[in-house]
């Protein structure tokens, strides 16, 4: 019955999609407060109906209630209950639910905080997202229905894919989803706004929040992403420049060049264009990422003929949105009233010069996932492109960007003064210069440029906090009133230096692991020894265990450092029975910002197993790295201060104030 | 048919669902402006540059500059909205047309909807609840779970597998039912009956190839029973399929003998001897096509084939082929998989789906030498040479 309930609920949830479309647009249309009054209450109401919904998916893998084909094809009855709920969203039908779920949310959240929105803007913004529904919606009623029932039942699920079966998967798709259709309430504003055909200071006042909270989950479910594949792939990368992470890497991209410009409307009204088209691609890149996974076009073209009527609905989507959405901008971009003016060499030029960069990197990568797609589309022929290009082509663009991270936040509004910053940034790099003379006395072997990259990365670590201590005056006033005027510095500065200390952190890591890890492949038996770096490894015994619903083969090693000894490491394989398939578990022991990684492979008749042990120092910044940018972002959502962008006066000496 | 509480409950939705729009048509509102909004954030922004400069944040020459940017918002805000009328109350014609589309547009795709996906009469069915329920409820699936389980407790019981084989084999589940029987063989010990169904599922398996481990089977089956005429039928079907035809002949022959006139195989056995025969009389053994020819998969259960029509015996051979082959379609990566199914193929005659096989597996096992070849040795093995 409760799989009806929420088949039904589904139904009512598509019903009122339709209205959430009509009745808003038409009251905006005609001026009529009470029509445009109705896209709040029915905005909640499609958020209780598809959570009914997801609710009952989430209840029937609960109960293992194999009368419905998706829990029987995704679940397992010996599965930990926590996996039996994840496993809801671990596959095709469930995660879309996921989806509109994450969608219906957002739309409540719009109706119900969007209090202080003019009322036409917000009946065309829920209007908007009530057509994003509504298209998702039918694609999950019409080609992936998650409650199609099956009679009669069998006795035992097919089992989730084991790679699934981690707490990753509780984490990682919410957080990404959450990210991904946040997004939406940005595109949806952003249409709203060229539907109107008007556009300022406050219309970014009211989209901010979105975008950093889509932006913030996006940057976390991303290195959530990375971590899960690092630990559970068993191969010790934390970027493999993978079709499915790219996908999300590029909406990511484009929501931190929106985020940037967006500050730029509201604190100079500015920048209007690429605001309103970054909105644009943002979303219509988080779509195109939602469907490649999906879509299961990526692990092969051919995937789409399978099931033709899902990969013709998809390509319907895509269309719709993103040709849509461009072309409604093509129409109204030239209406759009060009505001505050600036000189090239200013935070505004600074800004500039971000969104450039960040969209030819989204470029770059778009380019280098779709093209191998495209062309066995056309031609036939497979054709990988490997991390040699992105890292060349995505690296190239990065690299000269992260260096003018610290430059941006200390150019003054309207004009600046490229030469003052420089100049108070000379501490910063000067200590960036010791850092990469230390490094490079300090170790041994690794590429000749790593030193440098150390040094770059402490640049950005250092500005970043330049900009605050400049906000105080450290150094230029007293002690006392500076740590006075410390704790004046709004949040959203705050904000902005953690987010981009963050990247210095996270550059850290991605060069320190890729330069100087030390890597061992040994087969050895019990009592074997590997030397890894100072560490020496020793396989004390091999152990067979079983889990709920699988057995596992587990090499246990002692640690010695130089002598001393440190404990166990445990790298094992589990071996699924349902699926036959096995999963390697790798051990992981951090010390410090570093981790030893190990991961074992069948073992041979003789008694000898395969090993790879890994020392990777520092790895583990790389992802605390986007933390730190994550809580940056965070802090600067907690602001909830206006901005106002103070432009410096004219004709008056730099050193005089400083820049706001 | 919809239970009563279920139609309830959907009624309950319904209702809900129309409410959500209903409501707020209730209720007379006024418009909130544009200008009313955008100049409420112009006015904080104006409070709180006063409020920087007064805590020392601002330098006063750069709190009027802020001032001043502010207030030409302002204006141009003004300007803008100056003509919009403000007078816009809801209207009762839109009103009335709203509530009708949402009395008529709610229910309409909800049941709709539901009619073209639900699944009414189905009740669910929780799998603890399943395994509480009674043994009769004819929940075959769960009866074979409970046995399953009791043999993971008491792995000796063999008269468990014995009854649980012949289920898997109804319900397609081929290697359990291999593994049942070779349990039961390994506790209650070889019969003839045991080895000959083993022997059978394994055929099955190779979909009606008797493979080397299946003929093993047989020749057990036959050295405890020299009779037993499953056994009889298959040790002369391989003899057939490695193109010994007169052995096969002689086999059957053999095996006609002693068979009583009321058997329910007879027609099968006659037709199959017929089949050999004519190779052995007239030289050029022209198979005939696939209905009566198809030799392992249409004797998958002898007793069971006889009651079968040679068209209900072709359907389900062409069945378990297909099968095989929308396996390999989905995982192409299975060399043996190919092999089998060009075999298969042959066996049933048709050289056109032999040669797609085969360019299949080419293509799966492209770049993988020693796949290639294996595979050139089975195309010339088939006729299909080159």
């Amino acid at each position: 019955m409760i799989a009806e309930l929420g088949q039904y609920a589904l139904a009512l949830a598509f019903a009122l999609s339709i209205l959430q479309v009509v009745l808003p647009s038409w009251g905006a249309a005609r001026g009529d407060a009470v029509l445009m009054g109705t896209a709040a209450p029915i905005a909640f109401g499609l958020m209780g109906f598809v959570s009914f919904a997801f609710a009952a998916l989430i209840q029937l893998y609960v109960t293992s209630d194999f009368t419905v084909l998706n829990v029987v094809e995704n679940s397992h009855s010996q599965m930990p209950l926590i996996y039996k709920i994840t496993s809801t969203w671990g596959n095709h039908e469930g995660s879309m639910l996921l989806w509109v779920f994450v969608l219906a949310l957002f739309g409540a959240l719009v109706a119900a905080f969007g209090g202080n929105l003019p009322d036409r803007l917000k009946a065309h913004v829920l209007a908007v997202q009530g057509l994003i529904g509504l298209a998702f919606l039918s694609f999950i009623l019409f080609t992936s229905n998650p409650f199609l029932r099956l009679a009669p039942p069998p006795a035992e699920g097919r089992d989730l894919n084991p790679i699934l079966q981690d707490p990753g998967l509780a984490i990682h798709p919410p957080l990404l989803y959450l990210g991904y259709v946040g997004l939406s309430v940005s595109f949806a504003f952003a249409i709203a706004a060229l539907i109107e055909g008007r556009i300022d200071a406050a219309w970014a006042r009211w989209v901010r929040p979105w975008t950093l909270a889509a932006w913030v989950f996006l940057t976390l479910g991303i290195a959530m992403g990375s971590y899960w594949a690092y630990y559970e792939l068993g191969w010790g990368g934390w970027w493999f420049w993978d079709p499915v992470e790219n996908a999300s890497l590029m909406p990511w991209l484009a929501a931190t060049a929106l985020l940037h410009s967006a500050v730029v409307m509201e604190k100079r009204d500015a920048l209007k264009v690429w605001t309103i088209l970054l909105a644009i691609l943002a979303f219509s890149l988080s779509l195109v990422g939602t469907f490649l996974v999906r879509s299961g076009v990526l692990t092969s073209v051919h995937a789409f003929a399978t099931d033709p009527a899902r990969g013709v609905f998809i390509l319907g989507i895509l269309t719709f949105f993103i040709a849509g959405g461009l072309t409604l901008f093509a129409f109204r971009a030239s209406e759009l009233k060009q505001g505050g003016l600036f000189a090239p060499v200013s935070r505004e030029g600074a800004l500039v010069l971000n969104n450039l960069f960040l969209t030819a990197a989204t470029a770059a990568v778009l380019v280098g996932t779709l093209y191998p797609l495209a062309l066995e589309a056309l031609t036939g022929a497979k054709i990988t492109v490997g991390p040699p290009y992105f890292n060349l082509a995505f690296g190239g663009l990065m690299l000269p960007l992260i260096f003018a991270i610290p430059f941006g936040p200390l150019l003054a509004w309207k004009r600046g003064d490229l030469l003052g910053v420089a100049q108070r940034l000379m501490l910063a790099a000067g200590l960036a210069v010791v850092a990469a003379v230390v490094t490079a006395a300090a170790v041994t072997g690794g590429p000749v440029l790593a030193p440098l990259a150390v040094g770059l990365a402490v640049f950005i670590m250092l500005g970043a906090l330049t900009d605050i201590a400049e906000r105080a005056g450290l150094g230029r006033v007293r002690a006392k009133v500076a740590v006075a005027r410390l704790a004046g510095v709004p949040r959203s500065a705050y904000g902005t230096a953690i987010a981009h200390f963050g990247v210095g952190v996270c550059l850290l890591g991605i060069v320190c692991e890729a330069s100087w890890s030390h890597e061992k492949i040994a087969a050895v038996k019990v009592g074997d020894q590997i030397v890894i770096g100072t560490r020496d490894l020793t396989l004390e015994r091999m152990e067979n265990r079983t889990g709920p619903n699988y057995r596992s083969r587990t090499a246990v090693f002692s640690i010695r450092h130089d002598g001393v000894s440190e404990g166990t490491i445990e790298a094992s394989r589990r071996i699924f029975s349902s699926r036959q398939m096995a999963t390697t578990e790798a051990g992981i022991r951090t010390f410090g910002f570093s981790q030893l990684y190990v991961s074992m492979a069948e073992e041979t008749t003789d008694g000898h197993v395969s090993v790879r042990a890994t020392f990777k120092p520092n790895v583990t910044l790389i992802w605390l790295g986007a933390v730190v940018m994550a809580c940056g972002g965070l802090l600067s959502l907690m602001d909830r201060r206006l901005r106002i962008g103070v432009p410096k006066p004219a004709r008056r000496r730099e050193a005089a104030v400083p820049a706001e | 048919m919809m239970s009563a509480p279920l139609f309830t409950l959907f009624a309950i939705m319904t209702a809900l669902a129309a409410l959500a729009v209903l409501w707020p048509l209730s209720r007379s509102r006024t418009l909130k402006g544009e200008r009313e909004a955008d100049l409420a954030v112009y006015r904080d922004q104006l409070a709180e540059i006063d409020r920087d400069r007064e805590s020392g944040r601002l330098p006063p020459e750069q709190a009027e500059a802020a001032r001043t940017e502010v207030a030409r918002r302002m204006i141009a805000a003004d300007a803008a909205r100056a003509a919009e009328s403000s007078a816009a109350q809801g209207n009762a014609g839109r009103r009335r047309t709203a509530a009708v589309m949402a009395l008529v547009l709610v229910p309409l795709f909800g049941a709709g909807l539901y009619i073209y996906l639900g699944t009414p009469d189905l009740p669910g069915a929780p799998l603890a609840e399943r395994m509480e329920g009674p043994a009769d409820r004819g929940d075959v699936a769960i009866l074979v779970r409970k046995v399953e389980e009791h043999l993971a407790q008491n792995p000796n019981d063999g008269a468990g597998y014995e009854v649980l084989a012949p289920i898997y084999l109804r319900l397609g589940r081929l290697d359990d039912a291999a593994r049942a029987y070779a349990q039961a063989i390994r506790v209650l010990g070889p019969t003839a009956l045991r080895y000959s169904a083993l022997g059978e599922v394994l055929t099955m398996q190779a979909n009606g190839i008797v493979t080397a481990e299946a003929l093993k089977a047989f020749q057990e089956s036959v050295k405890l029973d020299p009779t037993e005429p499953r056994a009889s039928y298959f040790l002369g079907l391989a003899a057939e399929q490695d193109g010994r035809d007169a052995d096969a002949a002689a086999i059957w022959k053999a095996m006609l003998e002693r068979t009583p006139a009321d058997a329910p195989y007879l027609p099968l056995l006659k037709k199959a001897l017929a089949r050999v025969e004519g190779g052995v009389n007239g030289a050029p053994a022209m198979r005939p096509p696939a209905a009566a020819a198809a030799p392992g998969p249409s004797a998958s259960d002898v007793a069971n084939a006889a009651s079968m029509s040679a068209d209900d015996r072709s359907t389900m051979i062409r069945g378990m082929v297909q099968r095989l082959q929308d396996r390999l379609t989905a995982s192409p990566n299975d060399l043996e998989g190919w092999l089998r199914l060009a075999r298969a193929y042959k066996v049933l005659g048709d050289g056109e789906k032999v040669k797609e096989a085969l360019a299949s597996a080419r293509t799966a096992f492209a770049g993988n030498a020693e796949a290639l070849a294996r595979i050139d040795a089975a195309a010339k093995d088939l006729g299909q040479g080159g």
